[in-house]
């Protein structure tokens, strides 16, 4: 069997004469020799069930944005969605800088040709801490949930025990990524998740509940601010003390655009904390611009445990200049791995320089400022829609972004209140009446600092006629 | 080896400060949208809006400068980053570190890809879903597999999908308690023992024999409590294992289920399949094999697919097609529920298609056909570098890559492949990878000139190989104190990273162990 | 700061194995060899090593004992030793071996170097115990003591690392075997496990003092006897048998544990110590409805599990456990460092020998391990 004849740009020898010339250097007739290691039975016979290669580069692009056109997006419809994946600004220096070529394709270059991407990712962490008031963060993973997740387990492995506490209205993906991470009851080392009820008027996490589940049998208890439900969580230095006494870590789940006006988790002694890059920074690409960080503090044990890549800065044989090196806590006496460390793999590298920009630019005065037009923009909006008869925002807790509208005195579903919205070009807040049906035929709305007083005013005024 | 002149080569140097240390205070970097003045006066202010006991007190430390002195700082950070597009990157095998087109860039950086929420209703999604389809069916043509999930944030996140659908499935059987062991061979990924762990089960590793894994030691340890076993075929030392459907088999007559990690498909894309050789499911690593650029590790996209029996257990939502409209399937109630949030790394999906669409079947195969013949030129150069070698199955072809060792040179010289991966770098070629953990393989370096890279460029590539191997032997203070020519020089000790009193993962940590 | 390396060549060590004697301890052998024709081996072998480390005299200070014991080889390889002690020369024992090595502690060394066998390793062991580092040169004929490295320029190249990074290379702990040198010449092969000495790694996950040390065999061990004690059972009777990694399984339940000996663990409590064949044996006999596992790991260079330094563990008591109750533990370090050689077992009985041949699971981490060769 010979080859195709195929010549591609991506493919620079599929030139028959180099081809041939590389084949006669290594004294092949053909690379069909190699493959015959495959037994016959096992060879692909025939053509692949593929449509024949577009052209041209031309044509291929044409094909793809036409079918893309089939999209909507929510520069042309006006988007109220989040449950984590949220509508922020992205700042265009901070594009500019993660479509680098050099940033977009570098992968695993050791400590010298690839220094400026280290460097980099020194700087995240730094930002970041600052950010959390914390000391030490690791490289980051898939998303919120798996970061979360990782944290639980972390904390299984610290304390010995195998429970977690977790607050009932958590998001649901968050909590199904928890849930398989915690492993299946039969398996001899799982978690057990026991979810903690909330308060009925706050909507906040029920320290009385929290206190009958906590037990001698705790590694950790979760709570996350804001909450799925985008109520600011108050109680968390309350949480973390409870926590501590019963000899459980106490681990933090933030939406990190919240923490310049919110008192981040690291200053009130949170042992781990976790969250999402998406909202510093990273475009909402369908979800694919989740990624998932952990942070906790610079003690050798969390180092330890943590499954994760950390580096640390370092000195070079130079005075002054700095290089950074992978901390490989398994040579230090404390690499103890009572249970087996979890996996690490290729995640999300490229939003944590997404995110030193967005936090360079940003700066203090920044975050504050966006923390606070979004809040009040939030807050404007749920005044105008708690104003709806027959519409309530639910529980009491001021909120920052996100906030839970009850619609069932309207005498309408989500599901139909949305699809009428839609017609108007309007994304309505996220239906959750199926996930958590206590909460009545509810829809989570976010509202960001991308949102002008005339969108929030047509929002308002849209809803008003449905209702 | 030919006489090809070494690049006069250095990297760009710019002593660049941290952006930590940078900046003047009240500069601003970006002005953020104002309130409006209405809601100003109706809302009340900070204080007003939240609980006394969640104000932030102390304002982060964050830098305050400008926008350009930003920008023009993480520029030149760009530029002392090699990455794979300025510097020929043979040397990261089973990385698959292959050109991604310029084109499914400006692709993903619409605005119908970068300003679309996932929970969008399925009707203005529709052009995403029709991608996410079609690539499914394509990875299917490729594998033999009957249903993919895309939803993964990366490849070794993959290889856990799988260990939870083996899993569930097991549990659904009442056998979950019986089947608690899961068999991976030496030379596949370790995440193949890593994610079955964390997915609750015990690993098991089969040694290897003379390269190949040794089928009689997986014959000796199958049983009722075997759940499945993971590997990986060609292995990562290039050799392709004729036995697969042997091993597939003696797994299927003690009642296990069969993964494949096809993180190694490069080199038989079009020629063999998963499903030939007996597997009930695979996986592919979008940002490998399917041009997805690496992005700093990461984003990422693992795609899972697996045969009829297993697909129930696949994660909520599969990407579905009723009549001619694209549907997010959430009704599967024997789901394994959530891997990651939403439906996957959507832009990776689009350039997945992108990258087939635009090779066809005859182009991935000579995309294939192509890897495996610069594999054979870079190990015909090598083979004549006196101190590099390569164990195992002597005679036997290699396909795609290969894990060589300097085993030779070490002995010789005193140095090996991380003092040789200090100093290749000098002459403008990316560092090459050395092997997984544990280093079975001595002094090991594992290239893989995939269909991106040029005769000249394995030419170029070896020669910087052999000069380097040649200075080790007749000038060793070049290579005792490499790199030379890069922004950096060399770290002093790296046991600065293994001590927790010195070392310093944020620049806050560092002022308070290094500065008075 | 120069590193200080201290050097004994053991002159008469594997003279007998050039003319097909076995050892050349004791004053007859060593006077048949000669006749024989030997010529002493350790000092060519010792120069193989030296000539390596004569790249970096400069970085070290070299402390060695007179005339053949070190002196000789040093100068002839162009290096200039600081040299103490006294000896008689052509008539040194084995109780100058141990002189020179408590000399040349005294005389502050950093890393003690010596050239010879088993024995050689057995004198140092007596005279420094586990109190300084050391590199085997080998010298002698089939070694089994895991202190000695492949060969003299393998064993110089350690040194080399050493240097570069004094007290940041990682160590293991090796074991010193005690072979009955007698005995061996008759063909019977009967060792010891005498001690341990700590050395630093040959091979293993990562290696190169300049990108780091590497991982250490304590966590691994730490995170396998984990592993071991997660699965004991209530009310079984455990034989522990000894090793540094069965060690760390005592260690961590916080147990008493016998160095060179089998103990007997039940509901994670030492039941028994130091136990030898007949004494198991009575143990059996006095639990007789007791179920009764085995706790092994590999020793000494060859990787023996059993046969060498757990003959307590004689035929009669693997039989009455059972070979599906025998738990093998050893960290990846131990499996790479063997080469792709099997685990080897000489029981003493060449049918159950051939019972145990085969495969073997070996417990590597929690929840974790590898599937290896055993051969007789």
């Amino acid at each position: 069997m010979a080859e195709n004849d195929f010549i591609h740009p991506y493919i620079p020898n599929s030139v028959p004469e180099v081809r041939d010339e590389m084949l006669s250097a290594v004294g092949l007739e053909s690379v069909y020799d190699v493959y015959s290691e495959i037994p016959e039975r096992l060879r692909f016979k025939g053509t692949l069930d593929i449509p024949e290669a577009i052209p041209s580069e031309y044509a291929l692009k044409r094909h793809v944005e036409q079918i893309l056109g089939k999209n909507k997006n929510c520069k042309e419809y006006l988007n109220f969605l989040g449950a984590g994946c949220w509508q922020h600004y992205v700042p265009a220096v901070v594009d500019e800088i993660v479509n680098r070529s050099e940033f977009l394709t570098a992968y695993c270059g050791a400590n010298y040709s690839d220094i400026g991407k280290y460097q980099a990712r020194f700087e995240f962490n730094s930002l970041m801490a600052e950010l959390l008031d914390i000391d030490a963060v690791s490289n980051p993973i898939y998303d919120w949930g798996d970061a979360a997740g990782r944290a639980i387990r972390m904390a299984s492995r610290i304390t010995g025990r195998n429970e977690v506490l977790v607050p009932k209205f958590t998001c649901p993906d968050r909590l199904g990524e928890i849930r398989q991470l915690c492993q299946l009851e039969e398996m001899s080392n799982a978690i057990s998740v026991i979810l903690v009820e909330h308060d009925p008027k706050t909507g906040l996490l029920n320290i009385n509940d929290l206190e009958n589940k906590l037990s001698g049998n705790t590694a950790a208890v979760y709570f996350e601010t804001p909450s799925y439900l985008g109520l600011i969580e108050d109680q968390g230095e309350e949480i973390t003390r409870i926590a501590h006494k019963s000899g459980a870590l106490s681990i933090g789940g933030v939406d990190p655009i919240s923490l310049g006006i919110l008192c981040p988790p690291g200053s009130y002694g949170a042992d781990l904390i976790v969250g999402d890059l998406q909202s510093l920074g990273v475009h909402m690409s369908a979800g694919g611009g989740q990624s998932g960080f952990i942070a906790f503090r610079d003690e050798e044990i969390y180092i330890a445990e943590c499954p994760l890549e950390i580096y640390s800065i370092v000195d070079t044989v130079e005075e002054g200049e700095y290089a950074f090196a992978e901390v490989r806590s398994d040579r230090t006496s404390y690499g103890s791995r009572d249970k087996g460390k979890d996996w690490v793999g290729t995640a999300s590298g490229l939003w944590t320089i997404a995110s030193a920009v967005y936090l360079s630019l940003m700066g203090p005065k920044g975050m504050k400022e966006i923390g606070e037009v979004i809040i009040k923009n939030s807050k404007y909006t749920q005044n105008l829609l708690s104003s709806l008869p027959g519409a309530s925002i639910k529980f009491s807790q001021p909120h920052f972004k996100e906030f839970l509208v009850d619609f069932s005195g309207t005498g309408k579903t989500v599901a139909q209140i949305n699809a009428i919205l839609l017609e108007k070009k309007i994304f309505g807040g996220k239906d959750i009446s199926g996930e958590y049906p206590e909460l009545g035929g509810s829809a989570l709305f976010c509202v960001t600092e991308v949102h002008t007083k005339e969108d929030l005013n047509r929002l308002y005024l849209a809803l008003k006629e449905i209702v | 080896m030919k006489n090809i002149k070494l690049k006069k080569y250095h990297a760009p140097k710019y002593d660049e400060p941290l952006i930590m240390e940078m900046g003047v205070k009240g500069q601003r970097g970006i002005m953020i949208p104002q309130v409006d003045k209405e809601i100003e006066n109706t809302v009340g202010t900070l204080e007003d809006l939240i609980p006394a006991k969640a104000q932030r007190k102390k304002a982060p430390a964050l830098p305050e400068i400008d926008q350009y002195h930003t920008l023009m700082h993480y520029l030149r950070l760009s530029q002392m980053t090699l990455g794979m597009e300025t510097g020929i990157d043979i040397g990261e095998g089973t990385c698959t570190m292959k050109y991604s087109p310029k084109v499914n860039e400006e692709l993903v950086r619409s605005p119908q890809m970068t300003d679309v929420h996932p929970l969008q209703p399925e009707k203005t999604l529709q052009g995403i879903l029709e991608i996410a389809y079609d690539l499914r069916n394509y990875l299917k043509a490729i594998s033999g597999m009957d249903e993919f999930s895309l939803q993964t944030g990366g490849g070794a996140h993959a290889t856990y999908i799988n260990a939870c659908v083996t899993r569930k499935y097991f549990q659904d059987r009442g056998e979950l308690g019986t089947r608690n062991e899961v068999i991976t061979t030496q030379f596949t990924h370790p995440c193949n023992a890593a994610t079955p762990s964390t997915a609750g089960f015990k690993v098991i590793i089969l040694p290897h024999k003379n390269g190949y894994p040794d089928l009689d030691g997986l014959k000796s340890i199958v049983s009722e409590r075997t759940a499945a076993i993971h590997m990986t075929n060609p292995e990562d030392t290039g050799l392709y294992n004729p036995l697969v459907a042997e091993f597939t088999k003696v797994v299927h007559d003690a009642g296990g289920l069969c993964f494949y990690d096809q993180a190694n498909a490069n080199g038989i894309m079009g020629v063999a399949r998963a499903r030939e050789a007996g597997f009930d499911a695979c996986h592919f690593n979008l940002h490998k094999t399917f041009s997805s650029p690496h992005g700093c590790e990461g984003p990422a996209a693992g795609a899972y697919g697996c045969t009829e029996a297993l697909a129930a257990y696949l994660p909520v939502p599969v990407v579905t097609r009723l009549s001619d409209a694209y549907h997010l399937d959430f009704d599967r109630p024997k789901s394994i529920g959530k891997v990651r949030s939403f439906f996957g790394n959507l832009p990776a999906v689009l350039r997945a298609y992108a990258w087939i669409r635009s090779m066809g079947p005859k182009g991935i195969k000579t995309a294939a056909e192509i890897s495996i013949l610069n594999n054979q030129y870079l190990e015909h150069l090598l083979s004549q570098i006196d101190g590099i070698s390569y164990p195992y199955a002597e005679g036997k072809p290699r396909f795609e890559q290969i894990r060589y060792s300097m085993e030779k040179l070490k002995e010789e010289t005193g140095f090996g492949s991380h003092e040789i991966q200090n100093r290749i770098v000098d002459f403008g070629i990316q560092s090459y990878w050395l092997s997984h953990h544990p280093y079975v393989v001595p002094e090991p370096f594992t290239p893989e000139p995939c269909e991106t890279y040029s005769k000249e460029d394995i030419e170029y590539w070896a020669t910087a190989i052999e000069q380097a191997c040649k200075e080790a032997r007749e000038t060793p203070e070049v290579i005792e104190s490499a790199p030379h020519n890069q922004a950096i020089h060399q770290i002093k000790d790296f046991s600065q990273a293994e001590d927790a009193d010195r070392w310093a993962i944020t620049w806050r940590a560092y002022k308070k162990k290094y500065k008075k | 700061m120069k590193t200080k390396i201290g050097l004994i060549v053991n002159p008469v060590a594997g003279m007998g194995g050039r003319v097909g004697l076995k050892g050349s301890d004791g004053k007859k052998i060593h006077k048949m060899a000669l006749t024989l024709g030997a010529i002493p081996v350790s000092p060519e072998r010792t120069c193989e090593a030296l000539n390596v480390l004569s790249g970096i005299q400069n970085k070290i200070e070299l402390f060695t004992y007179p005339g053949e014991m070190g002196q000789d080889e040093a100068i002839l390889c162009g290096l200039s030793p600081i040299v103490i002690g006294s000896i008689r020369k052509g008539k040194t024992t084995p109780e100058d071996t141990k002189k020179a090595a408590r000399d040349l502690e005294k005389a502050g060394v950093d890393l003690l170097v010596f050239t010879g066998g088993d024995g050689t390793a057995r004198n140092v062991y007596d005279a420094v115990s586990e109190r300084l580092t050391v590199i085997g040169i080998p010298g002698g004929v089939k070694i089994h003591s895991g202190v000695y490295a492949a060969n003299p320029v393998k064993a110089a190249r350690l040194v080399m690392d050493f240097v570069a990074s004094p007290g940041k290379i990682a160590l293991q702990t090796a074991e010193v075997m005690d072979i009955d040198e007698e005995l061996v010449r008759h063909d019977k092969v009967s060792a010891k496990l005498y001690g341990y000495m700590k050395v630093p790694y040959e091979r293993g996950l990562n290696q190169s003092s300049k990108a780091g040390s590497n991982p250490r065999d304590e966590v691994f061990q730490d995170e396998i006897a984990s592993d071991v004690i997660h699965n004991m059972e209530p009310d079984i009777i455990y034989l522990v048998s000894a090793g540094t990694t069965t060690k760390a399984v005592m260690d961590k339940l916080k147990v008493e544990s016998t160095l060179l000996g089998i103990d007997a663990l039940k509901n994670k409590q030492l039941i028994s110590a130091n136990l030898n064949e007949l004494e198991i044996l009575e143990l059996f006999a006095r639990e007789p409805e007791t179920p009764f596992k085995i706790i092994i790991t590999a020793i000494g260079r060859q990787g023996f599990i059993f046969g060498r330094g757990n003959q307590q563990l004689s035929p009669s008591v693997i039989r009455r456990v059972g070979k599906e109750n025998v738990i093998l533990i050893a960290t990846i370090n131990k499996i790479l460092s063997l080469n792709e050689e099997p685990f080897l077992v000489d029981t003493g009985d060449p049918e159950l020998d051939k019972e145990l041949e085969g495969y073997i699971r070996v417990t590597t981490g929690f929840g974790k391990q590898h599937i290896y060769k055993v051969s007789a």
